[in-house]
């Protein structure tokens, strides 16, 4: 089924589902190096915010959330499924945006790529010209259809990376650190995207000012949770924090 | 410092990354302009750089199917050799056979490098380059260009060594690079290491 | 930009893209087969006219294709005159300029995609091996779409070390140029898989 996003078909068409993730009593280790230690937290809220130092653990959290990483010990479930045995499924539902476009666009041109996905997932052609035409109006991207990906800009890139994910119709997305790169008006491009999104997101971030409308916060530190509320619990305790 | 949660990964998307990625290299080494150096006859140019680079950093499977890749982006028309030539010309022109030679090149590169990979240092990385980056590819290039361009093998051997001399410190430079990667970020697994760290 | 296709509407543009790569591939075991110089005029004649006259090809585009080999077909004829006969350093020459003038005819007419579509087929037989053919064509796409940013990488670097006093060549600039690039691969890799690279059927629908 597809869902409605834009002005009356969106107030019309039924509400996205709400994807609950579980994490229980995850932990994770590279080799020697564990970087997270027994989590366990359930997600349900629409937007949620994800906050720490470097190294804490965040970017293995984000990617536990749709299987890019399994944990090596406990189990994360995505709607009642398992990470580590329905990895497709889990996909589906769960999309991610990196950090680097660059390392995300795989085809030379735009739409070649927005379409990627889908072609992977064999929806029929027609649909496909369809879906990525709507998603580049949607993202501002429609009059750059054809162009060489290298071309466009850093914010355009990351939009194009987001469009890219988007157009499968995850329920969840998760953003690893989508404006880490981008200068102060791109950055504001994309946390306006992510703010209009009816999908559920996850955003790791280190520009907290884009966390100040979402509905809970989790600080990482050291691969434990430290704080974990609202925005105006959790993120000037982890600016008093950072010192 | 920080590594890539790499051990994750699905290897075989990872590896389909590394070798689309090391065809873009071979391909942007071909863009650099030839280097003349005192004393050698030809100026250099850096693409068999790439060859060895990645038998080097890839390993055999990896870094053969990287040239192979290389090969048929160049077939279908990008002009990516450092000549400026590409499509399906270069591959049946008289010098072709060193363009076969390239995967397989690789390969043993890559091959003999995965052999040494537990005493892995200059001097055997210079073993794994000189033979499968210099020896595999003339094997192949001055027996082809004889067949094909109906001169004996002595005319065609005579005609590459002027080659020679570019493509030893090639060797030297691909080994010197390929021992720093290994140390910052080694990509070849043994067998038996991948078994006892999954 | 990065390839030599020249977009046209002729019977040689038409042609199904696996019948001019089987007729390059039958023209250059014939010319080899049957070594007589008649033969291979004829053969120069017939691929100059199916490239100039049929497929209405710019004489430009077939000899940026065979300007790289100039000097050496040149090189070959004159050492046949010095050291066999003229006859035999004809054929000798004029055969590889005419596998290379056909290649070239092929390549400007023939789209990449079709061209992507052939080796598939190709590799359809090595399915029972676990071979992907449909990943070809993802393959050449990556590579086209990565060039730009290696080389845009490279000149960062070189600039950062400009930036700090270094100069000349590029030894320093490969170490952290392939680190960059096996990280890159990394992300790139789980990229794939959170965009479904591994769902792609084993047999991908065909497509008109």
């Amino acid at each position: 089924m597809r869902w409605g996003r834009r002005g009356a078909t969106a107030a019309a068409a039924p509400p996205l589902p709400r994807t609950a993730v579980e994490l229980r009593d995850v932990t994770h280790a590279y080799g020697e190096r564990t970087v997270l230690a027994g989590v366990s937290l359930t997600l349900t809220e629409a937007r949620i915010g994800v906050i720490g130092a470097n190294g804490s653990g965040k970017s293995t959290f984000a990617r536990l959330l749709n299987g890019l990483v399994v944990p090596t010990a406990g189990t994360v479930l995505v709607d009642g499924l398992d990470t580590r045995t329905q990895v497709r499924e889990v996909r589906r539902r769960v999309g991610f945006v990196f950090q680097d476009p660059d390392a995300q666009i795989v085809h030379p041109t735009v739409a070649e790529d927005v379409a990627f996905g889908l072609t992977n997932q064999g929806v029929p052609a027609d649909e496909i010209a369809r879906r990525v035409d709507e998603v580049l109006v949607q993202y501002g991207l429609d009059g750059h259809r054809d162009h060489p990906a290298h071309l466009l800009s850093g914010g355009q890139k990351q939009l194009l990376a987001i469009a890219g994910v988007l157009v499968m119709e995850p329920q969840r997305v998760v953003f690893d650190e989508p404006t880490t790169l981008l200068d102060l008006g791109n950055t504001r491009r994309v946390a306006r995207v992510v703010d209009g999104l009816e999908q559920d997101v996850v955003v790791v971030t280190h520009h907290l000012d884009l966390l100040a409308a979402f509905d809970r916060v989790l600080v990482f530190e050291d691969g434990r949770v430290a704080a974990d509320g609202t925005p105006a619990e959790t993120v000037p305790w982890y600016v008093a924090r950072c010192g | 410092m920080f590594r890539a949660p790499r051990e994750e990964i699905a290897v075989k998307t990872r590896d389909l990354a590394y070798v689309a990625l090391f065809a873009a290299i071979v391909a942007v080494l071909g863009q650099i302009p030839p280097v003349p150096v005192p004393g050698i006859p030809v100026p250099i140019t850096a693409q068999t750089l790439g060859v060895m680079l990645a038998g080097s950093v890839l390993g055999a499977r990896r870094g053969g199917l990287a040239l192979l890749l290389f090969l048929a982006v160049v077939a279908m028309g990008a002009p990516l050799l450092a000549s400026g030539a590409g499509g399906l010309g270069v591959f049946v022109g008289p010098t072709a056979g060193y363009l076969y030679s390239w995967p397989i090149a690789a390969f043993v590169v890559g091959w003999l490098t995965e052999r040494f990979w537990r005493r892995y240092n200059l001097a055997w990385a210079l073993v794994a380059n000189l033979v499968g980056g210099i020896a595999v590819i003339y094997a192949i290039g001055i027996p082809f260009t004889s067949l094909y361009a109906d001169i004996p093998l002595s005319a065609s051997a005579i005609g590459s060594l002027a080659f020679i001399p570019g493509d030893v410190v090639k060797a030297v430079a691909a080994s010197v690079v390929a021992v720093a990667v290994r140390r910052a970020y080694p990509v070849i697994e043994l067998p038996s290491r991948r078994a006892t760290a999954g | 930009m990065l390839s030599l296709y020249r977009p046209g509407t002729s019977l040689v543009h038409r042609a199904r893209a696996g019948l001019k790569l089987a007729a390059l591939a039958a023209l250059g075991t014939g010319l080899f087969a049957v070594a007589r110089i008649e033969v291979v005029v004829a053969a120069l004649i017939g691929v100059l006219a199916a490239g100039l006259l049929v497929a209405r090809l710019p004489a430009g585009v077939l000899w940026a294709q065979v300007r790289p080999v100039w000097l050496l077909l040149t090189g070959l004829f004159v050492f046949h005159l010095l050291l066999t006969d003229p006859l035999t350093g004809a054929v000798a020459v004029l055969r590889l300029l005419t596998l290379v003038l056909a290649a070239a005819v092929v390549t400007a007419t023939t789209r990449v995609t079709a061209l992507v579509a052939v080796v598939e087929w190709l590799l359809r037989p090595l399915e029972v091996v676990g071979v992907r053919p449909a990943r070809v064509g993802l393959m050449v796409a990556m590579t086209l779409r990565f060039i730009p940013v290696v080389a845009e990488r490279a000149a960062r670097i070189r600039e950062a070390q400009a930036a700090r006093g270094a100069s000349g060549m590029r030894l320093g600039l490969l170490v952290p140029l392939l680190i960059q690039v096996l990280q890159l691969a990394a992300t790139l890799g789980e990229a794939l898989d959170a965009r479904g690279a591994d769902d792609v059927p084993a047999r991908r629908p065909r497509r008109a």
